[in-house]
Parts: structure tokens; C-alpha cells; sequence
């Protein structure tokens, strides 16, 4: 166990404290709703984010300001590994996204290219859609300000914090190649 | 006592044993990648600084997903992969030449039992059909493999399904998977290894074990494992390429290995599976399935599109006609697949019954092209994912069934159990 998410800081330029308004998913969003695969024809994520979350909330993305957080129930992510969704939800501006539990593509996905994601495995039904949550990503710590409940996400494990810590699985293997 | 992938873990990891949720860097031995996950993949691989894969023996590009092209852009995505795969020499099928990579990379030889493989799909768990450790990935993760050959893994749980008794008529490994789906959830098995056994795995042909280990993904799995046993070495013997060299060894998981949990399931009495929309675990039984109108079937892909998943098909077809208000696909998984089915004759009897013939693509599966519904539609597919939209209009609905279940409802133009029309 790591004392929290202080290193996902580095990764995250610095952002300790995010800010956004709750975008609530139940249990299983899964990544042909999160970017359907006919917009798969282009890598760019700007494009991408266009049509992210297309068929599960078509009014999404004109609802969508940067800084908000998703939340989900369990298994967040699951399907294809394309990268094109963490990368389309990322591109959207959101600031992390907040489950009970994630497909493991997804989360690797997620942690490879710098979308910050926080598991909590109790039930998240003290958070509704609209709220405003305050997300401390140096301790986990989530604050519903519209509710005024507190509650504490999972530490992730130490190698995973490397990984973070080296500003991604890119800048990390690239030091690892150096070291040899 | 170690689980068969706590042994292949640790042989690609220089250790004697590895431990659960242990982290392990591993040695792989393919990596794959497709026209919609390489481009990322090449991307993230160039930033490394890195000017040659690891081994370019052990990197494969296959142009499945969109390909032949769809449009102007996703021609553009295919060249780039394609230049990119001969600027590094490595192993890349055309179009013509190539398969959906699923079916393609086992019926090459490019899978042996015992191996690591990771690809960026997630239906890369398929090659678990081999007893190949199996896993998909993202792109940055595959341009990492390609760059160094080494992938860190978290060593993962195994939870053993045994199968026991006889299966009934028509019921196949799609129907054993979407069972178990509909049983355990979309995410049962997340971040586990489903391992499968049991005496109706043992008779189970490999086709059927393809297709089981295809849909572990859908159960949340990170692969799907079978032992390596004389039907594997059977498929070696006439798919590896390497085989006068690298001789099979039946391996499987120690007898006192340790499981997660154990599920056992008596299948003599359960009938064909159809998994109703929008999620693989919306089973039921397809006597519970039978009337509803469908506008599409699509028999093939990369979950069953093999000769014996055609063979089944042409069972039902053969002197048959397709309902005259709906259309069937056939979509055979590679192009081998596509000529042996055609000297067999399986082709001929899909177009007298008013079939169309596709050539091997991803296209309808994922809503891409060659089969994509409109909204208010209904399409009954041999392949595994019902998500809204999967397979175009997110106002559409997909049923998953297995080939018996297709071609019979194909004939009905409704969902259909198989002794409607093979009695």
C-alpha cells in the first residue's frame, strides 16, 4: 500500500484539486457507448471527443464543462480496448472518473495515457448527477460539496504508482531503456 | 501447486513461482495489432525513441477492422500500418491474403500452446483456446510490447468453470459461454483467468473452444484457458508452423492448484442460448427467444466464423431458403476459412439460399461497414458483443446466439430454435 494518490499529482501537472460537476452512469458503460466505433476511422482525440458518450447520452458532450467527473457504479470501461475512449473522455475535458469498480482495459488504458481514474467499492449512491464534487487526488479524498458527505478512494497498488510517478507507461519504459 | 497460467506466467518472468496479484514483467511472444488499435499503437511507439521492434518475427499487423477500406480515413489509418509493417519487417497479412485476426493468427501457426501473447483487441483472448496465456491490451501497452517484448502483468486469479454430462444436440460452445455469462455477469470473472474443464470440454471440437475463449472478455476475464491436451496437439499438428521443432507437451493447471473459485455446471439438459440486447449476460433459452422478428442474421466473425461454425450453418441452409424479409451475412473468418468452405461446397448452398458471401472483416460486428442497422432494426449474430449500437443505429437491437440458432432463424425470419427446422 502507497500513501494515496500523492504521485498522481506529477502525472496529472500538478493538479492536486479538481472541481467539476457529476456526470452519474450506472453499472457496465462500456466502451461502444463511450465512443462508438464507427468514429473509430480517426486517432485524433479532439475528433474523438466529439461523439464521446454518443449512445448512452447523446447530449453529452454540450453538456460536458472541463473539470467535470463521471461517475459510475461497476465494471466502468468494459468491452474493446480501444484507447480511443479514455482518450475521448479525456479530450472532453473531463477530469477523472469515479467507479465502484473498472474493466482492467480500460484501466490500463486510463493510467497509460494520463486520465485519472479512483475507485471506491462502497456503494456511490450518496453522489447524484449535478453534484459538485471536490476530488483531492494527493489523498483520495471525495468531497460532495452539494451533499456535504466525505468519502475515501482505493490507494493504488505501489508498482502502478511507478508507472504514475514516471509521467506514464511511455516516459517510463523510456527511462527503463536508458537504465539498460 | 500452480494454476497452467501461474506456470506460463512464471516461465516468461525467469521465476520458479509466481504468486496472485504479484507483479511480473513478461516476456512475450507475439504482439498484434490491428488497422483501428496500431496507428495509436505506432504513435506511442515512435515517442519511446525506439527505431526497431524488439523482434520482428514476433509482431503482427493485420488490416481487419475496416479493411478493405471503408472510406478515405480509414484507408488512411490501414496505410499508415501498412508502411509502418514494412519499414520493420514484420509479419502483416493483405487483404486478400488476411483473416479476421482471431481466426488468422491460430490457423497460421503463429499461436503455440504455452505462449504470451498480447494484442491490442481485447478478443485476444482467444489463443487461451491453444493454452496460450492470452490478453488484451491498449495501444500504448502493445507499443511498449513491440519496442522492449516485455509486458508487465498482474499475475491474476484463476476461477475454474467444469462442465459436466452430455451436450444436447446443437448445443455448442457458444451456447456453453453464454451460459456462463448469463450466469456469472459481464464482469464475474473481472481481472480473473477463466479457466475451462470438464468432461464436455474434453469432446468439445476446437472451434467450439475458440469460441469460448473468444467471449471470456465479455465475462470480464483477462484470458480463457484451456489444457493443452490431444486436441490441441491434433490442431498443431496441422496449423504450427513449428511443429517438427517445438513439439506440443500436454500441460495443464497441478490438481491441487489453487482456484478462486470453482463453478460447476450440468449442461445435458440446457438448450441453445440467445443473449437479448443490450448486454452478452441477457440470456435465455432460446425456446424462451422464439418469435422475435428479426431483419438481419449474421453468421461468421471472429467468434464463429470457422469452418465447423459454417458446417453447422449449412446444415440448416442446405435446400433452404433465407425469409424473404430479412438478410443473412455469412461472414467467414478467414480466407482459408472462405476456400475450404467453398471446396466443401458450404458456399454454393449460402447463395441458393439467398445468402450473402462476405469477404473476412470486423465490419458488421462493430457497426463499421458490410451490414450496419438502421435504426428500429433487429439483427440476430453469431458474434459477442449486444452493446446499444454495437452494430449501428444506437436505436438498433443485436441478439447473440450461436451458428444452429442463426441459420435456423435466418430461415423463419424470426428468432428460431434449431428443431423448428431440422426436426
Amino acid at each position: 500500500m502507497v500513501g494515496l494518490l500523492d504521485l498522481v499529482v506529477r502525472r496529472y501537472e500538478k493538479k492536486l484539486q479538481l472541481k467539476g460537476k457529476v456526470h452519474r452512469f450506472e453499472s457496465d458503460v462500456n466502451t461502444d457507448v463511450i465512443i462508438p466505433a464507427r468514429y473509430l476511422n480517426v486517432s485524433e482525440p479532439g475528433e474523438l471527443a466529439k461523439h464521446c458518450m454518443e449512445d448512452i447520452d447523446p447530449e453529452f458532450t454540450a453538456k460536458v464543462n472541463p473539470g467535470d467527473i463521471i461517475v459510475a457504479t461497476t465494471n466502468f470501461g468494459c468491452g474493446s480496448s480501444r484507447e480511443h475512449a479514455p482518450l475521448a473522455i479525456k479530450a472532453c475535458g473531463v477530469s477523472c472518473v469515479i467507479a465502484q469498480s473498472f474493466a482492467r482495459i480500460f484501466f490500463r488504458n486510463a493510467i497509460n495515457i494520463g486520465l485519472p481514474l479512483l475507485e471506491y467499492t462502497e456503494s456511490l449512491d450518496v453522489i447524484e448527477n449535478g453534484d459538485i464534487l471536490e476530488v483531492d487526488l494527493s489523498t483520495g479524498v471525495i468531497k460532495n460539496i452539494t451533499k456535504n458527505k466525505t468519502v475515501m478512494a482505493n490507494p493504488y497498488p505501489e508498482f502502478m504508482m511507478d508507472i504514475i510517478d514516471a509521467n506514464g507507461l511511455i516516459e517510463y519504459t523510456k527511462h527503463q531503456l536508458q537504465e539498460t | 501447486m500452480k494454476t497452467l497460467t501461474e506456470k506460463i506466467l512464471a516461465a516468461h518472468s525467469d521465476k520458479r513461482k509466481v504468486n496472485t496479484n504479484e507483479f511480473v514483467n513478461v516476456k512475450v511472444d507475439m504482439v498484434l495489432s490491428n488497422d483501428v488499435t496500431a496507428p495509436l499503437a505506432i504513435k506511442e511507439f515512435r515517442r519511446l525513441g525506439v527505431s526497431k521492434v524488439f523482434d520482428s518475427k514476433k509482431v503482427i499487423m493485420v488490416p481487419d477492422h475496416f479493411c478493405p477500406n471503408k472510406d478515405i480515413q480509414s484507408a488512411e489509418q490501414a496505410k499508415l500500418m501498412r508502411e509502418f509493417a514494412k519499414e520493420q519487417g514484420i509479419n502483416y497479412f493483405e487483404v486478400g491474403r488476411m483473416g479476421i485476426e482471431h481466426v488468422l493468427l491460430p490457423e497460421q501457426g503463429f499461436v503455440l500452446p504455452r505462449q504470451v501473447i498480447v494484442g491490442a483487441d481485447s478478443h485476444t483472448c482467444t489463443y487461451g483456446a491453444l493454452g496460450a496465456f492470452a490478453t488484451g491490451m491498449g495501444s500504448t501497452d502493445v507499443a511498449v510490447a513491440m519496442a522492449t517484448g516485455e509486458i508487465w502483468m498482474k499475475v491474476p486469479p484463476t476461477i475454474k468453470f467444469s462442465y459436466h454430462g452430455k451436450l444436447p444436440e446443437w448445443v455448442g460452445g457458444k451456447d456453453l459461454i453464454l451460459y456462463t455469462i448469463g450466469d456469472i455477469g459481464v464482469d464475474g470473472a473481472l481481472y480473473s483467468v477463466m479457466e475451462f474443464d470438464g468432461e464436455v470440454i474434453d469432446e468439445l471440437p476446437m472451434d467450439g473452444r475458440f469460441t469460448m475463449a473468444n467471449m471470456a472478455i465479455e465475462a470480464g476475464a483477462k484470458a480463457g484457458m484451456f489444457k493443452v491436451d490431444g486436441k490441441i496437439e491434433e490442431y498443431m499438428k496441422q496449423h504450427s508452423r513449428h511443429y517438427h521443432s517445438e513439439r506440443v507437451e500436454k500441460s495443464c493447471s497441478d490438481e491441487n492448484a489453487e482456484y478462486s473459485r470453482i463453478i460447476e455446471y450440468d449442461v445435458s439438459r440446457i438448450e441453445p442460448q440467445v443473449a437479448f440486447p443490450h448486454i452478452p449476460s441477457n440470456t435465455k433459452p432460446v425456446s424462451h427467444a422464439r418469435g422475435v422478428k428479426l431483419d438481419q442474421v449474421l453468421i461468421g466473425g471472429c467468434t464463429n466464423g470457422r469452418l465447423g461454425d459454417l458446417r453447422v450453418a449449412a446444415k440448416f441452409l442446405h435446400g433452404r431458403q433465407i425469409h424473404s424479409d430479412l438478410r443473412c451475412i455469412i461472414l467467414p473468418g478467414s480466407q482459408k476459412v472462405y476456400l475450404d468452405a467453398l471446396r466443401e461446397g458450404l458456399i454454393e448452398t449460402f447463395i441458393k439460399a439467398g445468402a450473402a458471401v462476405s469477404t473476412p472483416t470486423c465490419g458488421p460486428c462493430l457497426g463499421g461497414h458490410m451490414g450496419v442497422l438502421a435504426a428500429g432494426e433487429r439483427c440476430l449474430s453469431t458474434t459477442n458483443r449486444n452493446f446499444v449500437g454495437r452494430m449501428g443505429s444506437p436505436k438498433s437491437e443485436v441478439y447473440l446466439a450461436g451458428p444452429a440458432v442463426a441459420a435456423a432463424s435466418a430461415i423463419q425470419g424470426r428468432i428460431a430454435s434449431p428443431e423448428e427446422v431440422i426436426y
